[in-house]
C-alpha cells in the first residue's frame, strides 16, 4: 500500500490547471503549423496565423490561450494499491482546481444550478471527474479544460446496426456542417462508438485526449478516421466557419462492444485550443 | 488590406461596410453575453431605462478572464453569437445598436433585423483571446458586476482586428449550417 497526501494532489492539480490553460500542447501546435502550410484560402491562412500567434503570446506571457478556460474535466487513473491520506480524491481535485483557477487568473465559468438561479460558484468547481481504478500504486491525473462553445456543438445519436460504417460517417459529417463556425474550427473530432448511451459520450470525450497525428492501433478504425477527416475537410467549413481546407486537425475514435440492437455514436468537438495536461504521482 | 474604423457608428458608416472586408476597430465598445442580454431585454419589455446607452454602439460578445497584475484585461476572445440571437433583434430595434462582434453565424431573424435597421456583424477570431487582449487599452465594469465575467464592461480598443462577416446588405460569409 502506498500513501499519497491530499495536499500533494491538490498542488499537482493546481499546476495542471495553469499548464493546460497557458500552453497549447506540442502535438496540436505541430498539426496547426502543418495545416497552415497546406491551406489554400487566404482568409483561412490569416485565421491560422492568428491562432499560432496567440499560442506564442499565451506561452511567453503566461496568459490563458482562450478566455473560456472551461469546465475542468479530469480523467483519473487511481492505482488500487494507493491510499489517499487527508481526504477524498474528489475533494483534493476540486480543491486544487479552485486554487489553480484563482491563482492563475483563469475565468470561473461554472454556475451552481443548470436551470434555477444559475449563480456562478466563483471558483470554477465542481469539476467533472471520471475515475477509473487500475492496478498498481500510481495516481495519473489528466485535465482537459473544455470550453462551452465547442461542447454545445457536440451530438449523440442512437444509431441502429443497419446504419453501419456509412451511417456513422454521415452522422459525424452532418454534425460538423451543422456546427459551422460555432465550435471554433479547426476542431479535433472525438467520436465514441458502442457501449451504451452514456458510455459512447464518455468515449467521445476520451478520444479527444489522444495525441494529434497518432494512428489508431486498430486498422479498421484507423482507416475510418482517415476517411472521416477527408470528408470533414472537404466540407470547406474552414477555420472559424468562414471557408477553407482546414475544418478539422484530427479525427479520433474510441470504441467499445455494444448490444445486438444498438450502435450508439457520440461526437464531441474540441476547439483548436485543444488543451490538456497530465501528471503522474 | 485593413480599413480603419471607429465607434460610434451612424447609418452611413454601416452601409459602407461589406462582407469580406478586414477592419481595424478603435474607440469605445461594450461587452455583453447571454445573462446581460436577458437583463437588457427584460428592461426594454418593461419600458425601463437601460444602464448603458447603445445608440450607435458596438456590442462585443465576450466574458474576459481576470486581468493579471499589470494588465488591463485578461484574455478576451469572442463567445459564440447564436446564443444572443433571440435578443439581438430587440436591441437593434429599440436601442440603435449598430454593430455586434462575436463568432459563428447568426439567425435569419437577426440578419433581417440587421438589414432593416442598418447593423453590421463582425467576426473576431475565436480562440485568439490573448492576441485580441493586446488591442484593448482600457476596461471598466459598467453594470451587472454580480454576473462576474458576464458583467457589462466598457472597453476602449485600438486597432481591434475584425472581419465583416455579415453586412447590412444581406451578404453573409458563413459556410455550413451552424
Amino acid at each position: 500500500m502506498r500513501y499519497i497526501e491530499f495536499k500533494e494532489i491538490e498542488c499537482a492539480v493546481s499546476e495542471l490547471c495553469i499548464t493546460a490553460a497557458y500552453d497549447l500542447p506540442a502535438d496540436v501546435l505541430a498539426s496547426m503549423k502543418k495545416y497552415r502550410k497546406e491551406e489554400s484560402s487566404e482568409r483561412a491562412k490569416m485565421f491560422l496565423d492568428q491562432c499560432l500567434q496567440n499560442a506564442a503570446i499565451a506561452a511567453d506571457e503566461r496568459l490563458p490561450l482562450c478566455q473560456d478556460t472551461g469546465v475542468a474535466v479530469y480523467f483519473v487513473e487511481l492505482g488500487e494499491d494507493v491510499k489517499i491520506r487527508g481526504g477524498t480524491i474528489y475533494d483534493a481535485i476540486n480543491s486544487g482546481t479552485a486554487r489553480g483557477y484563482h491563482e492563475s487568473y483563469l475565468r470561473k465559468s461554472i454556475v451552481d444550478d443548470p436551470l434555477f438561479g444559475r449563480k456562478n460558484t466563483g471558483d470554477n468547481t465542481p469539476a467533472v471527474i471520471h475515475l477509473e481504478i487500475v492496478s498498481g500504486e500510481q495516481l495519473k491525473i489528466t485535465l482537459a479544460p473544455k470550453g462551452g462553445g465547442s461542447e454545445n456543438m457536440s451530438q449523440i445519436k442512437m444509431l441502429t446496426p443497419q446504419a453501419g460504417r456509412a451511417g456513422v460517417i454521415d452522422f459525424v459529417v452532418k454534425s460538423i456542417i451543422e456546427a459551422g463556425g460555432n465550435p471554433c474550427p479547426p476542431v479535433i473530432v472525438g467520436i465514441g462508438i458502442g457501449g451504451s448511451f452514456e458510455k459512447a459520450a464518455y468515449l467521445a470525450k476520451k478520444a479527444l485526449l489522444r495525441e494529434v497525428g497518432s494512428i489508431n492501433p486498430d486498422p479498421n478504425y484507423a482507416e475510418l478516421e482517415n476517411e472521416i477527416l477527408k470528408r470533414v475537410n472537404a466540407t470547406q467549413v474552414g477555420p472559424q466557419g468562414l471557408g477553407g481546407d482546414t475544418t478539422a486537425l484530427a479525427v479520433h475514435i474510441e470504441h467499445f462492444p455494444c448490444h445486438i440492437a444498438s450502435l450508439p455514436t457520440a461526437v464531441n468537438l474540441n476547439c483548436h485550443a485543444a488543451r490538456h495536461a497530465t501528471v503522474t504521482l | 488590406m485593413n480599413i480603419k474604423i471607429s465607434t460610434p457608428f451612424d447609418d452611413a458608416a454601416i452601409m459602407a461596410l461589406t462582407a469580406g472586408q478586414q477592419v481595424l476597430l478603435s474607440g469605445v465598445i461594450y461587452t455583453a453575453r447571454d445573462a446581460a442580454h436577458k437583463r437588457l431585454c427584460d428592461l426594454i419589455a418593461n419600458k425601463q431605462p437601460l444602464p448603458v446607452d447603445l445608440k450607435g454602439a458596438a456590442l462585443y460578445f465576450v466574458g474576459p478572464s481576470p486581468p493579471k497584475p499589470g494588465y488591463v484585461i485578461g484574455s478576451a476572445g469572442p463567445t459564440t453569437s447564436y446564443r444572443m440571437d433571440a435578443y439581438s433583434p430587440i436591441l437593434i430595434e429599440h436601442t440603435g445598436l449598430k454593430a455586434m462582434i462575436g463568432k459563428g453565424n447568426r439567425s435569419p431573424e437577426v440578419q433581417k433585423s440587421m438589414q432593416q435597421y442598418r447593423c453590421v456583424y463582425f467576426a473576431a477570431t475565436g480562440g485568439a483571446a490573448a492576441l485580441i487582449a493586446k488591442s484593448i487599452v482600457k476596461c471598466e465594469v459598467v453594470c451587472y458586476e454580480d454576473l462576474g465575467p458576464e458583467a457589462i464592461h466598457r472597453l476602449e480598443v485600438k486597432d481591434f482586428p475584425l472581419l465583416v462577416a455579415i453586412d447590412c446588405h444581406g451578404n453573409n460569409l458563413y459556410k455550413g449550417e451552424g
